[in-house]
């Protein structure tokens, strides 16, 4: 048995983990369920030695167990496939599994037929069809999953901790695995197996435990608890946040989408985004929610012109027709995008305030204005409340609320008609959220029309006036801000 | 060290100091140009090959001699349509700048054998010669057309949107394209920047040795870089300035030549010169983690 007492773990400023307990048994499916955010991760990464300070105990068959890395974890018979595969694609399948743990002749060289015989042996016993020497690339993802699995097979895993692992599975695929997880029961595996997908957890799962912002809420046996009851417990807030209640009317149309497809780049069949078609209000702050891969942030890339190449759409912007070949052109139609992570995209880091400011507004050349620059800067600054002892500082010197402000301030200087966030307040603290709460709704009501996506349902509610609910790369639902609650949306945001 | 001898050590690093300039753009985008040696070559030899024997076209009875302006237009205009196809190879097919840049160097150097067939072409008269050897205003005239590029390349990072957008793409290639920024054009520009500035130290060093060497600017790239790199500028882009550089020119220039008035091995020489570029780099490296 696998068992926690009293875990926290705490980063700078911020406590992840707060006292969590859960017991994991043999011969069982344990499910971990909770929101984006709710710890699950980091525990993950506790029990598998890659963070190894933390308070509390883990328990392995009733010793206490610490792991100063991942290998010690794999030696005390804890294994982990990740949500992303970690497979070299050019390497064989034999060759990926033994990777790290190759099998040596007395002369120091690589034992590469008892290595493919040994890998006969499990993928017959996982039932995959692979010869030993197949590359990896070859492989469909459900294949690729069960090499995962064969690995953990392979250094005798007791405990599998599997995080999201049918994600990208089709639904043959799905029950495959599924069938090997039950033969793994009957062994005598631990299985701790994270999903979103509920109606998949009633059916393999057999005990359950919901984390919610840390903390252990709930655990106990599937077959005692409903959907409804595990959607509340995950959700459930002390402190609600205030849902904006507008019951405004909003008339003429500014954006038109319609028939968005994207396709994966590589893998040319499977459809990343697929026929979605909306609209926006002039002055609407409409709020795309979805969960993690539901390909939010590829909606929003799409229409701002990122993946000319692998998507087809009709665009209509103020009544006119345009496709973004790129990001500039998107620019030139009114667009501004606030994209998810400021460091690698927002922001030229080792540059001043000023000058990132002015890198979107710029003809490719001409001469500079540093007066026009630095006085927009100023105006900026002192608009957004920006912590800054001016608008020389390097962007790298500011805090995380505070850079988001100057990408913010980068795109307004736009002056855009159409303003698209991608969960603009990740990692900023609470002063600084609201304050980008504020200054959104009031460019809102000064006629801006903004698209704002998160994967936080508090900060959905707190801002939009309508919601488009999205779940594999599909619209799922559409909602006014009044008829939505945090059940309905994360319900419907679950993939089926 | 006399005021003349000094003169002619600035002299021979202005070669230096022109080529560098223009590296120092490329680097601060975080590129790399290896073919700045060969392009100098082949802008230089058909510089000299031109101003010789003009350009004829038997078939039209048509001949048509080159002025010395003519004949450094030529090699600027060489030396700018070699750059713009580095930067065309580089943005249109995704090729990594240190590959393109080398296949151009191998290919610069091939078709400077081909055009002199091995042989230096020389005697290019007093006039283009007064350009690597004269003086005017008690300053070697090399010296003072250094100064002009440097100025220019000063003016470009300082105070041009072009100049931003150069250190935009190297401090982050992907917001800066997110900002709208037409990226190819900007990097386009830049190695065509490089490549004409090869051509004018080309121009320099042919007119200097009044002959064009079919072997001339041979691995000039590497001391470009080193003069890039002393002088401050990042190799993985966004830092940097053209003064730096300069300086950085200015120390190679005078390891080289006065290592050779202290009569130091020119083996030596060349370890010295690695160990210099060695310490720089470290220098810098420390400086920026304290900060």
């Amino acid at each position: 048995m696998l068992e926690a007492v009293k875990i926290s773990k705490e980063f700078p400023g911020v406590k992840v983990l707060n006292q969590v307990y859960f017991k994991f048994y043999p011969g069982k499916v344990n499910a971990i369920l909770g929101e984006n955010g709710a710890g699950k991760s980091t525990l993950l990464k506790i029990l598998t030695g890659v963070y190894n300070e933390y308070d509390g105990e883990i328990k392995l068959n009733g010793e206490t167990v610490t792991f100063s890395n991942i290998k010690e974890a794999q030696n005390a018979g804890i294994a982990i496939i990740h949500q992303e595969l970690n497979l070299i694609p050019e390497l064989s399948v034999t060759e990926n599994l033994f990777l790290g743990r190759e099998i040596i002749t007395p002369l120091g060289l690589l034992d590469t037929n008892k290595m493919e015989a040994e890998a006969k042996i499990i993928f017959k016993k996982i039932q995959l069809n692979v010869t030993p020497k197949t590359l990896v690339q070859k492989l469909k993802v459900g294949e690729q999953q069960l090499i995962e699995i064969a690995k953990a097979l392979l250094c005798n895993a007791d405990v599998i901790l599997m995080d999201e692992p049918t994600s990208a599975l089709s639904d043959s695929e799905i029950e495959n695995l599924h069938r090997i997880i039950r033969e793994l029961k009957i062994e005598g595996k631990t299985i701790v197996y994270i999903s979103h997908k509920m109606d998949e957890l009633f059916r393999i799962a057999e005990n359950y435990t919901v984390l919610r912002d840390g903390n252990t809420i709930d655990a106990g046996e599937m077959k005692n608890t409903t959907e409804q009851d595990l959607i509340r417990k995950m959700v459930g807030r002390e402190v609600l946040i205030e849902k904006k209640n507008t019951a405004t009317q909003f008339h003429s149309t500014i954006l038109k989408v319609k028939d968005l497809n994207l396709i994966n780049p590589v893998i040319k069949n499977r459809k990343i985004l697929q026929d979605i078609s909306f609209e926006l209000k002039k002055g609407e702050i409409l709020g795309v929610f979805g969960l993690m891969g539901a390909g939010r942030t590829e909606l929003l890339e799409t229409i701002f012109g990122m993946h000319p190449k692998t998507s087809d759409y009709q665009l209509e912007i103020d009544g006119k027709k345009a496709f973004h070949q790129t990001p500039k052109d998107s620019i030139e139609n009114g667009l501004a995008f606030v994209t998810e992570d400021r460091k690698t995209e927002g922001l030229v880091l080792g540059m001043d305030i000023s000058s990132n400011i002015s890198l979107t507004t710029l003809p490719t050349f001409g001469i500079l204005n540093n007066t026009k620059s630095k006085n927009s800067a100023k105006y900026y600054i002192e608009k957004l409340s920006i912590k800054t002892p001016s608008e020389t500082q390097l962007c790298q010197n500011l805090s995380g609320g505070n850079q988001q402000k100057v990408v913010l301030a980068k795109w307004l200087v736009t002056n855009p008609k159409i303003l698209i966030l991608d969960e603009p307040t990740r990692g900023i603290d609470i002063n600084a959220k609201n304050e980008i709460y504020n200054l959104i709704k009031e460019l809102a009501a000064n006629n801006m029309s903004i698209i704002v996506a998160s994967s936080e349902i508090p900060e959905i509610l707190a801002l939009s006036d309508r919601i488009l609910v999205m779940a594999d790369g599909k619209l799922k639902d559409s909602f006014l801000a009044r008829e939505a609650t945090e059940d309905k949306l994360l319900k419907s945001a679950l993939p089926e | 060290m006399t005021s003349t001898n000094l003169w002619n050590v600035l002299r021979q690093i202005s070669v230096n100091v022109c080529i560098s300039v223009g590296m120092t753009l490329v680097v601060l985008m975080a590129g790399i140009d290896l073919s700045v040696g060969s392009i100098l070559g082949l802008s230089a030899a058909i510089c000299a090959g031109l101003l010789k024997g003009g350009l004829s076209f038997e078939s039209l009875d048509l001949f048509i001699g080159f002025t010395v302006l003519g004949g450094i237009i030529a090699a600027m205009l060489v030396g700018m349509a070699l750059g713009l196809f580095n930067g065309w190879v580089i943005t249109k097919f995704s090729i990594p700048p240190f590959v393109a840049t080398l296949a151009m160097l191998t290919i610069g150097r091939g078709l400077t054998m081909l055009y002199t067939k091995g042989i230096p072409i020389s005697n290019l008269g007093p006039n283009f010669e007064f350009i690597g050897s004269g003086w005017f205003l008690g300053i070697p005239v090399p010296v003072w057309i250094s100064l002009v590029m440097v100025l220019i390349v000063v003016f470009l990072t300082n105070k041009t949107t072009f100049g931003r957008y150069i250190y935009a793409i190297g401090g982050n290639e992907k917001a800066a394209f997110l900002s709208g920024i037409n990226i190819n054009k900007v990097k386009l520009a830049v190695y065509g920047i490089a490549g004409v500035m090869a051509a004018v130290g080309g121009v320099l060093v042919t007119s200097r040795l009044n002959s064009a060497q079919p072997n001339a600017g041979m691995s000039y790239e590497l001391d470009s870089i080193a003069a890039v790199v002393i002088g401050g500028t990042s190799l993985s882009g966004g830092v940097g300035t053209v003064t730096g550089t300069v300086i950085g020119a200015i120390i190679i220039g005078v390891l080289n030549n006065g290592l050779v008035l202290l009569d130091v091995s020119p083996f030596w020489q060349q370890v010295v010169k690695g160990i210099v570029i060695l310490l720089a780099v470290i220098i810098d490296k420390m400086n920026q983690k304290n900060k």
